[in-house]
This record gives C-alpha cells, structure tokens and sequence, in this order.
C-alpha cells in the first residue's frame, strides 16, 4: 500500500511541477494547490498505514493508526487554504491592474540601470 | 514551567487582533502599536534576565510531559533575538509614523507588523519542528499582506513571486518534517536530537539535514536560492523593506543555526563542511549584487545576502568561539540593517529616487544624516569599536581553530568590499555637485530622522558596549556547542 501511496505522491508532484512551470498563473495557482495535495499525502504515507483501531485508549486495543501525521494534515490543510484563498484573490487583481495573466508578459523592465 | 516567556509572543498577537478593529482611527492605532510594543520589549527583556539567571526556561502546553506536548523554549539563543526583533520593531513602527502613507495605515499595516512579529517571535521559541512550521506560516501571511499592501504594480508583480517560492519552500518544510517523522517518530525539538544520537546520523539523516538546508535557505536567502529576495524587497515601501531586511531572512538563519547545532552534529565533516562552501559563495553571490548596482535599495539588499553568508559561516566553524561570533554578528545584523535601511530611505525621500547617480551633495543641507550613515556604515563593514567588529572577529577566530585558514581570510577580505558597496553611497549621495532633491516638511523629516538616529546610537551602543553583551552571547552559544544543556533543560523543565 506505502509503494501505492508513494506513485500517487509522485505523481502529484510531476503534475503540480508541471504546472507551476507554465505561464498562466492560474495553472500555477492550481499547481501549488496539487503540490501542497502531495505534501499532505506524503505525511499520511510517512507515518506508517495501517493500524485497525482509531487512536483512542482502550482495553485490548494494540494495532492502533498513529494520530500525529493526521493532526499535523489537518494543520497544514487549514493553512495551504488560506494560502491559496490569498494568492487567488491576488491573481485577480494583478490580472485586473496589470492586464494580464501571462508572467512572461507580467515582467517589466529591470530595477535600475 | 513558566507562562512569562510567551508574553512577548502573546501581547504583539492580541495587539494585533485590538487593532482590526480600530481601522479607521490611525492615531490609536499608532499609540497602542507603539505602547504594546514597548511592553513586550520589556518583557523580553525579563525572560532574558531570568534565562540568564536561572538557566533555560520551557512551558509544555496542555500540562503534557515533554516531548508528547508542544514545547516553548527560551534560552539564550531565542531570547536575544525576541528581544532584538521586538525593539527594532518598535522604532520601525515609528519610522513609519512619517513614512508609510495614510491608505496603508487604514489598511491593515499595523495589525500586519503585529502578526508578523508574532510569527517570527514563536519561531524563535518554539521548540518544536512542526510548529515552527505553523509559525514560519504566520510570518509569512503576514509578510504577504505587507509585501502586497498598497497594490501598486511593481508591487503585485513581484509579490506573485514572492508568495509562489514561499509556498514551495513550505510545501519543502511539510515534506521533510514528514520524513524526519518517518525516520525519528518524534517533532520534539530536544526528543528529536536525543534519538538522532541514540541511532548515531546514519546517511538517510544527513540527507534530511541537506533538505533542511534547502527549506531554510530559501528563507535565509544562501547562495543558489536567493534569487526572488532582490527583487521581492525591493517592491514594497522603506519600512517594510526595513522589517523584511532585519527580521525574515533571519528567522531562516535561526532555524538553520538552531537544527546544524542540536539535529545534525554527527556528520560534521560532511554538513557542516558543506555549509561553509555555501556561506563562501553566498558571499560572493552578495558582494557581486552589491557591487553592481546602482540603486541603493539593491546594494544594502544585497548586503543582506553578504550577512547571511557570514553568520553561516560562524555556524559552520561549529566551536565556541564561532558560534558566539555568529550570534553577535547576527543580532549586530539586525540591527544594523534596520538602521541602515532606514537610513537610506530617508535618502531616497529626501531626493525622491533611489537611483545613486541623481543624487549629490546631501552634506550641505543634512550634514548630521551623512555622519550618522557614515557610522552605521562603519559599523557594518565591521571597524572597531563599532558594533560589526567583535562578531566578525570572534567568527575568524572560529575559522582559525578549525584549520579554515583561506576562507576565513576570504571573510576579512569581504568586508572591505561591504565597505566600499556602502561608501559608494556616501560618496555619491553626500559628495558632489548638487542632485534632485524633493520638498519634504520638516515635520515628516523629523519623524524619520529620531528613530533611525537612536537606532544607529543603538548600534555604537551594541559594538562600544561588547562587555556587556558578553555574558548573554557566552550562555546563547554554550547552548549552540553544547546540545545537552537543551535537551536536559526541555525534558526535565517540562515534567508537570
């Protein structure tokens, strides 16, 4: 199941590579988004599947799944929204004050000199 | 057990919240700002007062054992720079008095410096992985806010970038804790570096440490991965700039500093060499930055870069002496940047550009300007007695006595070019034949000029004053040198 886990994680990465590679910056909007996915995966696979019971202290429970990868998703999910609420509505409004939604267009001209 | 270390985290956090709803009434929002500011600093100062006479001090939230619970440690290390960050706040948030511009003020600027603050204050506490995590977080979304405010164009353009290479190094940050849980099944900080010594670094732990490297470097700003800071800092207004410069790279040179000190100090041959050839050609990168150009803004930016080369550089030498001088100059850094940039804006508002050659002749009209540019200049090239001077020394020092000899020759020869890239602007800007200058009220000129003043006064103070400041820097770095000091304290401080 880790080996399944493990080319599901990969292959969000390479799409989420993909796609942060691109112009547009929706696709790249959309690209953090599959990268940050991977991420959250990559957790729940590092702390080991598996386990039957729920993590709670019962009696005669032994095999029971690690909490902590869970909690520390649940985190990172709240705050990789939050992010990308933020970065959409900046989009926007670049695309509303610059005209366009190209970075290689977005790009002036140098800093000085 | 003490709740008192996490006053400076929580009065700039609440502040914060006060504030949003204060929107429309900028003069209470400068005076809480300033008022709460000036009590955490206070407060700061007391933690440290107590962790340098009682040893470290931790709180485990939620009553739980050590390392099952989330940890807040204040040692000498954290303290220092919670108490740098928090006073070179307060005289940022009164150089924006004059600076910042009444739409910024109405929107949000202040409630972003508090949480900024917040973010970089917990991330020098914590003392777990994970949850510096969650504070880097905080920093950066309000670094976000701060970075954007304004919505000018430059601005939104660069800070597409900014936001994008910050989210892909946490997204780094998320999966290298994760294999460092895989691997330890821990994310306290002190649990962490008992069981990398209990399994004695073996080359999967190593590979964690480079990852590391890579996620905090992004931050720190070292050599390969400093691209998007130039022209990121370059976007938003003086302050900012200034609050960016002082406080963001450096939680990132903390966090290296604090995980090549406590995780990763079995395999110093391999990590630690490696970040010395990393500190070197961050120097480089940085005196090539600051040398070629002409913008103001750019060369003390890319000075940023120099000086994070340098601390790391203390970092890798990875004795007592090195690691003290990398404290002393990183808290020298941090003040002096701000000054600096502080400093520079008031140029660039004096003259209304940033650009060095249409200034000139700026001693005339402000001849107390250029002496005191002239000074903080000093300072940060590092000529004695000024404050860059016993950081830099006690960091060779450490180069030295671990058989460094050429690089850290090399670190000497680097401060000349430092000075030169900022006497280029004295001469520039304060030398010469009359340039553009720009109407600015001598009001607004005062409200900048007092801050950055005692600021640069601050700074003499810090490199004249080294005495004093010794007994903090030997207990931070017998922290850094000696892993077990920290771990003994957390576990046994935190039994309930």
């Amino acid at each position: 199941m880790e080996i399944v886990m493990a080319f599901v994680c990969g292959f969000l990465f390479m799409a989420a590579i993909y796609l942060i590679l691109s112009r547009s910056l929706l696709r790249i909007i959309i690209g953090t988004g599959l990268l940050s996915h991977g991420a959250h995966l990559l957790i729940l696979t590092m702390g080991g599947l598996g386990g039957t019971a729920p993590p709670v202290l019962a009696e005669g429970v032994s095999d029971f799944a690690d909490p902590i990868p869970q909690a520390l998703i649940l985190t990172a999910i709240v705050i990789s929204f939050g992010v990308t609420a933020f970065i959409l509505v900046l989009a926007y409004r670049a695309y509303q004050e610059l005209k366009t939604d190209d970075t290689t267009a977005m790009k002036g001209s140098g800093i000085d000199d | 057990m003490i709740n008192f270390l996490l006053f400076p985290i929580l009065i700039t956090f609440f502040t914060g919240m006060i504030l949003i709803f204060f929107q429309k009434n900028i003069y209470l929002q400068r005076t809480i700002s300033l008022i709460s500011l000036g009590v955490a600093t206070i407060c700061a100062l007391f933690v440290m007062l107590k962790v340098q006479r009682d040893g470290i001090q931790s709180v485990t939230f939620g009553d739980w054992p050590a390392p099952y619970g989330i940890t807040m440690v204040a040692d000498g290390v954290s303290t220092l720079l919670v108490l740098t960050s928090l006073l070179l706040t307060f005289f940022i948030t009164w150089y924006s008095f004059g600076s910042i511009g009444k739409e910024r003020e109405h929107f949000f600027y202040y409630p972003g410096v508090m949480f900024i603050l917040t973010g970089v204050n917990g991330a020098f506490t914590t003392g777990d992985i994970f949850n510096m995590f969650v504070f880097f977080e905080v920093l950066l979304m309000s670094s976000y806010l701060l970075i954007v405010l304004g919505g000018e164009k430059k601005q939104l353009r660069e800070s597409i970038q900014y936001i994008l290479v910050n989210i892909i190094s946490s997204a780094l940050f998320v999966i290298t804790v994760a294999y460092l849980y895989s691997i330890i099944g821990t994310l306290s900080m002190a649990d962490i570096a008992m069981k990398i010594t209990a399994i004695n670094q073996p080359g999967i732990i190593t590979t964690i440490a480079v990852l590391f490297l890579m996620v905090f470097g992004l931050k720190a700003a070292i050599f390969p991965l400093y691209f998007w800071l130039p022209s990121s800092y370059a976007a938003p207004p003086i302050p900012v700039l200034a609050l960016f410069g002082a406080l963001l790279t450096k939680v990132g040179v903390y966090a290296i500093m604090r995980t090549y000190t406590l995780f990763f100090v079995h395999d110093i041959a391999f990590t630690h060499q490696m970040l010395l050839i990393f500190a070197v050609l961050t120097i480089i990168a940085g005196c090539i930055g600051a040398l070629a150009h002409f913008d103001v803004k750019q060369i003390i930016i890319y000075n940023i870069v120099i000086a994070v080369g340098v601390i790391l550089f203390g970092v890798a030498q990875m004795n007592f002496d090195g690691l003290e001088g990398a404290m002393f100059y990183l808290v020298h850094d941090m003040i002096i940047k701000a000054a600096l940039f502080m400093l520079v804006g008031i140029i660039v508002y004096i003259t209304g550009t940033s650009d060095l050659r249409k200034m000139g002749g700026l001693m005339r009209k402000y001849p107390s300007l250029g002496w005191f540019y002239l000074i903080a200049a000093f300072g940060l090239a590092g000529i004695p007695p000024l404050s860059g001077f016993v950081g830099k020394l006690l960091i060779v020092q450490g180069g030295f006595a671990a058989g460094n000899t050429w690089s850290s020759i090399f670190i000497l020869a680097s401060s000349l070019i430092v000075l030169l890239s900022v006497i280029r602007i004295f001469l520039y800007a304060f030398w010469g034949e009359e340039g553009q200058t720009v109407q600015i009220q001598e009001k607004t000129y005062k409200q900048l000029y007092y801050p950055t003043v005692i600021l640069v006064v601050i700074s003499i103070a810090y490199g004249v004053g080294s005495e004093w400041v010794t007994p903090f820097m030997d207990s931070a770095a017998r922290v850094l040198t000696n892993p077990s000091i920290y771990i003994e304290a957390v576990m046994k401080g935190a039994q309930p």
